[in-house]
């Protein structure tokens, strides 16, 4: 039974599952994408996902639930269309993601791991996002939003929730949803890859005062480089 | 030369992540000349280069790559793997992410040079799920290396063939440690295995396994391009090469600074504009939250393997996480004990029940409710899980704790004096209360 409003697993899916399951040598090391292609149609790890994946794997929905339970990016209710993260490991939240947390919590009256009753967005506190020199940081579906403050935040939120997301600091130039983002999880590339820019200020700093220095790194022996 | 950026040295062009990008600084081109040598002669170079691991314990790349048992017979006769440790989640640690942003090719040239060194014909990218934009730079930088012929059968006319994937993970720090990773690759929970057999004679499916960080990796195509000699003349004696620090928190310009390992705090500080304005530095992590803390008394310390060890730390993934004056020592422990309590795989017991409680009793203090003997209870606590852990998640788990007391033991019996934690937290933000 699939509850109301969420979307059908199909033979698309099924396909699309073995199309993973011939990327691997082992069929088995499918299954973290397989779980990410279940939220791609369903926003979250379905009982009827968990059966996809066992029956497809040959494995029980025990092992698979057992699997899924593990991993902090499956979902055990819907996600919102935009998942906010927000980094409250100790440097970001030294620096102000506490209260970006606190913030966003009062601002949208939903919790940790809580979704708006409409389903636009959905909340949680991470950990460590590989950001720290873009601190306090917030991710919207896994994409990175540099820099913020409470007021940043709650301006997000509500561009979000009006369905006008800003796009990523360093990410492609429109935000997509969480289903979208799941695909790509999955390994099926959009090609947004090819969108934004290469590098944020912080991940230049070293570069530009090397450059204003005159330092560079000896030339390779031999050919000119 | 304070600064030697190689890894970096393009990341500003608007392309840099495109194999147009690549190519016009001499990307691939690393791969012909390793195609045209023997492997081991590849495996020789890199140890010769003496680079070590970036991924954070050091260990040189070269040696770990010849252990792969090679030959028609036992292990040796089994598929070999590569597999990149692109899991960074270790806390302050933030090179890899933004280096696979702005050019992957530079990690999957050194992907394939490096299979072919250890006669493997796959290998895999286990990247961390939360960094959706790298994912797709890595997809994209591998679609364009099939389609150049770097990738698939008969590399440059080799008769080399390699696939390579790109395989995302679903939210776990343990699963950076390589054992973990391998079982998580593999479809289960991301638990670590027992050691010995090492991935090197049976890492993923049992088979012979090379796991190296992203930085490692990426590297050697420089290697092979400017070859042992050049890679070897950066650095320190037994601390070889260039590498990327990441500066963050309180300071005035956080980001990647490349250099040869042997730069000290002091110098990344004078030269990127030192602390925010009129606050000093009070702690600071040399490689992430796992390497115990250290003070301004350690801005002279060489940041090289040796030099870190002897300062009583550990150079670890170099995330030079610096905090100022405004901060609350016991918070920071606080908040990195409970991100090591959440990400306990609960696996062996001192790690699962020893972090929750450390938990606890740190809430307890942070709020001014214990005593003093709590802090020795802390320590004990650390005693019991230090070397007592079936992996090095549990070690790290101590650290900030034991440096943190070693370190500002009154600042921890304050909280007991004052009744509760004697900081403003809104100093420590860098908004300061404004915008909020
Ligand atoms: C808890 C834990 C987390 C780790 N996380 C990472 C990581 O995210 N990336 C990484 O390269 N190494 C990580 N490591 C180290 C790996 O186990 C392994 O030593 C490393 O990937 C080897 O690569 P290298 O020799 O190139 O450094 C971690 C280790 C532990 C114990
Ligand atoms: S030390 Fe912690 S993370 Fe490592 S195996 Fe034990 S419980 Fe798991
Ligand atoms: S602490 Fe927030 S990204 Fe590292």
């Amino acid at each position: 039974m699939v509850p109301d409003g969420i979307p059908p697993l199909t033979e698309q899916t099924r396909a699309e599952a073995r199309e993973i399951i011939a990327r691997y040598p082992k069929p088995r090391s499918a299954l973290l994408p397989m779980l990410h292609l279940v939220q791609s149609v369903q926003g979250y790890v379905s009982p009827a996902g968990i059966a996809l994946c066992a029956e497809e794997l040959a494995l029980t929905k025990a092992e698979v639930g057992a699997v899924a339970t593990f991993y902090t990016m499956y979902r055990r209710k819907p996600a919102g269309d935009y998942h906010v993260g927000v980094c409250t490991n100790t440097l970001c939240a030294v620096l102000g993601g506490d209260a970006i947390f606190a913030s966003l919590k009062d601002h949208l009256g939903i919790g940790h791991n809580e979704t708006l009753p409409d389903g636009t967005v959905s909340l949680e506190h991470l950990e460590c996002n590989a950001a720290c020199d873009y601190a306090p940081v917030v991710m919207v579906n896994w994409e990175f939003y540099d820099d913020q403050t409470p007021q940043s935040a709650r301006a997000l939120v509500d561009a979000l929730r009006a369905g006008a997301p800003p796009p990523p600091t360093r990410g492609p130039s429109t935000l997509t949803t969480f289903k979208e983002v799941s695909r790509v999880l999955a390994g099926f590339n959009d090609g947004l890859g090819k969108e934004g820019v290469p590098a944020g200020p912080a991940t230049l700093a070293g570069l530009e005062i090397a450059k204003q220095r005159g330092d560079v790194a000896p030339a390779f022996p031999g050919k000119e480089s | 030369m304070v600064f030697t950026p190689v890894l970096s040295a393009h990341w500003d062009e608007p392309d840099s992540f495109t194999l147009a990008g690549y190519t016009r600084h001499r990307g691939y081109e690393a791969l012909d000349t390793a195609l045209g040598m023997e492997p081991d002669a590849l495996i020789q170079l890199v140890k010769d280069s003496g680079l070590r691991g970036r991924g954070g314990a050091g260990f040189p790349t070269g040696m770990k790559w010849g252990f792969i048992p090679q030959g028609p017979e036992g292990q040796g006769a089994k598929p070999h793997y590569l597999v990149v440790n692109a899991d960074e989640s270790e806390p302050g640690t933030c090179k890899d992410v933004p280096f696979m942003l702005a050019n992957p090719h530079a990690l999957v040239e050194g992907v394939i040079i490096a299979s072919y060194a250890i006669r493997a014909s796959q290998a895999f990218i286990y990247v961390r799920g939360e960094v959706v934009h790298v994912i797709r730079r890595l997809q994209e930088a591998v679609q364009e290396a099939y389609a150049a012929g770097h990738l698939g059968t008969n590399i440059h006319g080799s008769g080399y063939d390699l696939d390579l994937v790109v395989h995302a993970g679903a939210g776990a720090y343990i699963c950076g440690e390589e054992t973990a990773l391998l079982d998580s690759l593999e479809g289960y929970r991301g638990q670590p295995r027992l050691r010995p057999p090492f991935p090197a004679t049976h890492g993923l499916y049992a088979c012979p396994t090379v796991v190296n960080n992203v930085e490692s990796i990426a590297s050697v195509p420089a290697i092979v391009l400017g070859g042992a000699d050049w890679f070897a003349g950066m650095g320190t004696e037994k601390s070889k090469g260039f590498t990327l620090y990441s500066l963050s928190g309180h300071v005035k310009r956080p980001g990647q600074y490349e250099a040869p390992l042997g730069i000290t705090l002091r110098q990344l500080l004078e030269l990127s504009g030192g602390m925010r304005e009129g606050r000093t530095l009070k702690f600071w992590t040399p490689g992430g939250s796992s390497t115990p803390l250290l003070t301004a008394e350690h801005l002279d310390v060489p940041l090289d393997y040796e030099g870190v060890t002897a300062a009583g730390s550990m150079l670890g993934t170099k995330a030079l996480q610096c905090f100022d004056d405004t901060t609350c020592v016991v918070r920071a422990v606080l908040r990195w004990t409970e991100f090591y309590a959440h990400e306990s795989c609960g696996k062996c017991t001192p790690c699962r029940e020893g972090t929750y409680w450390m938990v606890q009793i740190l809430e307890r203090l942070e709020a001014g409710q214990a005593s003093e003997d709590d802090i020795d209870v802390l320590l004990d606590t650390c005693d019991n899980i230090f070397g007592r852990s079936f992996c090095a998640l549990g070690d790290g788990a101590t650290s900030p704790i034991v440096s943190g007391v070693q370190l500002f033991r009154d600042e921890f019996v304050q909280h007991l004096t004052s009744g509760g934690c004697p900081f403003d937290p809104v100093a420590s933000t860098i908004f300061g209360g404004v915008n909020a």
